[in-house]
């Protein structure tokens, strides 16, 4: 019988600590198929955050070492300076990129590193139980902003791909999300495209996706998903918001 | 060649191939040294980071990928570099961080100063880990030790501090440089990627309570291992000495200059200069006082390294301190002057229990 479905190589055969509905454990699928895909399983060296994505070294059958909240690029950076043919990613959630760790990620896409960023927006702190975050939407209720986030008070969500994407060194920002069948499979071409983008050395590059976290948002994964259209979706519109070409030359090494 | 190009000089020859760092005076010659010799290095990569914090935290993902690594600042800088050898400690990731001391907390000033000596020698970050910190007093010692930084962090797999100061930093010396001993650190610690066969992963992070005991316990083992096998320490004209002067780094050239003039006015003075500061050798320091029963501990610092004398002491030898702590380098003069009003006084009563004086500094008592 030919198989047509089964787990990715570059997965371990170990459930996941995600609660049912949440997109991490959907991107951290496609990231392996990606992987598996491009034959880079030997090759590739992922950096997971402080974050629900934290234990990501469990789940990936890859190569893998932890960064402190927030620094996952400056680590990433190093790795990918010694190791320059290796496919190098962090994966960070939005407080980790978008708050504590903007600095990292904003030079990191500025100095054009060859490296990308799977980052997963959820609109909260997950793991340490759903406060504000930079992305939280104006009006949604986290606990660290109980009558729902105000500019006056708590300014304004961050659009993080949009202003990266005004760098130089970006070469492909795109932002998507994992909520309907469709949306998942367009999720997972802009990460082969990123991880491409970066084996070919066109510079930094970064997949934004809208993740649900039921959990936190305090709705049934049905309704989580139903939100991101409805809400999140206005605030962070998806679609490619950076692409440098594929036709340009770029294929010479960066030092 | 100046103190801080020395550095870079020794850290390249010793293999280095990655540095990451920052601008802030009084440092600045090495970073600059080492964009425009690494640079130059075969496979040498020299990165000018966002921050301290990005730069630690880069010398930790190339130490992974297996390079060998540097970063350096001054202290508002290592300040914010702990979270990441805190990080790279948890990982048993090894680096080297060389910080060249300013004055006072906060921005401070940016002359000499040794006041980050409790921030260096006590982990400096948070959770149970130490650093193994070198404490260079001349030129040549900043070529060697950086050498052996090199060395002592593969061996042991953890961060390494040079600690110096401004003034070691400017100061011009003749130096040699040695052979570098050939690497030994073995591939099973490097990620590479995982090939065709099993992955790794590195990481501080252990949620489960009993494991991550196990974890701080190896970590422990280590440090004590360290603490037996590394100390390191130089003793001068303790032979016939009534008293001795504890300094490292610059106040210990100081103390040299100083012990010349005491010398010659007959008084007998020698110097216990620890040049490694974590571990402290403790018992060197504790030997001498079977027949040393005075000492006097000279910082430029409130005093500091004065609480491991008074551990390795306890007691049994009368403490005395002088210490100017605002980025001002004291004169030998100055040094001799307080030693030689303190000399008298070197049979005063021996307590059994820890005692000692802080001498007239300019704000004095
Ligand atoms: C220096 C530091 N500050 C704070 C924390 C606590 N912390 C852990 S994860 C996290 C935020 C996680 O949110 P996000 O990055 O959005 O990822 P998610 O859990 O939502 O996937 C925080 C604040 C930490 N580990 N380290
Ligand atoms: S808290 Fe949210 S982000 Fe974290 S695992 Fe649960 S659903 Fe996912």
């Amino acid at each position: 019988m030919k198989k047509i479905f089964g787990r990715p190589r570059s997965l371990k055969p170990t459930p996941t600590h995600y609660c049912p509905g949440c997109g991490h454990s959907i991107v951290h699928r496609l990231v392996a198929e990606v992987i598996d895909e491009m034959d880079m399983r030997g090759s590739s060296i992922g950096v997971p955050p402080a974050g629900c994505a934290v234990l990501a070294y469990f789940y990936f059958d890859i190569d893998m070492v932890e960064a402190p909240h927030g620094r996952g690029p400056a680590l990433a950076t190093g790795v990918k300076r010694v190791l320059p043919n290796h496919l190098v990613f962090s994966y960070q959630g939005d407080g980790d990129l978008a708050a504590i760790g903007t600095s990292e990620s904003f030079h990191a896409a500025n100095r054009g590193e060859n490296i990308t960023i799977i980052f997963i927006n959820n609109a909260v702190y997950g793991m340490t139980g759903g406060q504000m975050a930079p992305t939280t939407i104006l009006g949604q209720k986290t606990t660290t902003s109980p009558p729902g986030r105000t500019p006056l008070l708590d300014g304004y969500p961050v659009q993080i791909s949009e202003i990266l994407a005004q760098l130089r060194g970006a070469a492909y920002i795109e932002r998507c999300t994992v909520n309907s069948p469709a949306a998942v499979m367009k999720t997972k071409r802009a990460i082969r495209k990123a991880f491409q983008y970066q084996m070919d050395n066109r510079g930094f590059s970064m997949v934004e996706v809208l993740s649900p976290c039921p959990t936190n948002w305090k709705m049934s994964a049905v309704d989580a998903c139903k939100w991101i259209d409805e809400v999140m979706t206005k605030e962070f519109p998806l679609g490619v918001l950076k692409d440098i070409g594929t036709k340009e030359t770029g294929k010479e090494k960066k030092s | 060649m100046q103190g801080n190009c020395v550095i870079g000089e020794a850290a390249i020859r010793a293999g280095c191939r990655f540095y990451a760092g920052y601008p802030i005076t009084p440092q600045n010659e090495l970073t600059e040294y080492m964009a425009e010799h690494l640079r130059k290095a075969e496979g040498g990569v020299f990165i000018q980071s966002e921050s301290e914090i990005a730069a630690i935290n880069m010398i930790a993902g190339a130490s992974a990928a297996g390079a060998r690594v540097m970063t350096s600042s001054s202290s508002p800088g290592i300040s914010l570099k702990q979270e990441g050898i805190s990080s790279m400690a948890a990982c048993e990731l090894p680096g080297v961080i060389v910080n060249m001391m300013r004055g006072g907390p906060g921005l401070g000033n940016i002359r000499p100063s040794q006041g980050d000596y409790f921030q260096a020698t006590r982990g400096g970050g948070h959770g149970d880990y130490r650093t193994i910190v070198l404490a260079p007093a001349t030129g040549q010692e900043l070529a060697d030790l950086t050498m052996d930084a090199f060395d002592l962090a593969d061996k042991y797999r953890t961060p390494v501090m040079i600690l110096a100061d401004g003034m070691m930093g400017q100061m011009m010396e003749p130096v040699v440089f040695r052979k570098p001993k050939p690497r030994q650190y073995p591939d099973c610690y490097v990620l590479k990627g995982a090939g065709d066969g099993k992955s790794k992963f590195i990481r501080g992070l252990i949620l489960d309570a009993i494991e991550m005991e196990e974890h701080n316990w190896k970590l422990a083992r280590k440090y004590d291992l360290i603490s037996r096998q590394e100390t390191r320490c130089e003793i001068h004209e303790a032979e016939d000495a009534e008293m001795m002067i504890v300094a490292y780094g610059t106040a210990a050239r100081v103390a040299k200059g100083a012990i010349r003039r005491l010398r010659s006015m007959g008084l007998k003075v020698g110097l216990f200069r620890p040049v490694s500061l974590w571990p402290f050798p403790t018992r060197e320091l504790r030997e001498l006082s079977e027949h040393i029963k005075h000492f006097i501990v000279f910082e430029m610092s409130t005093g500091q390294m004065l609480d491991d004398v008074r551990l390795a002491l306890q007691g049994f030898a009368n403490i005395d301190f002088f210490g100017r702590p605002g980025g001002v380098v004291p004169t030998p003069a100055e040094l001799s002057n307080v030693v030689s009003r303190r000399y008298p006084q070197k049979d005063a009563y021996v307590d059994r229990f820890l005692r000692f004086k802080v001498v007239e500094g300019p704000f004095g008592p």
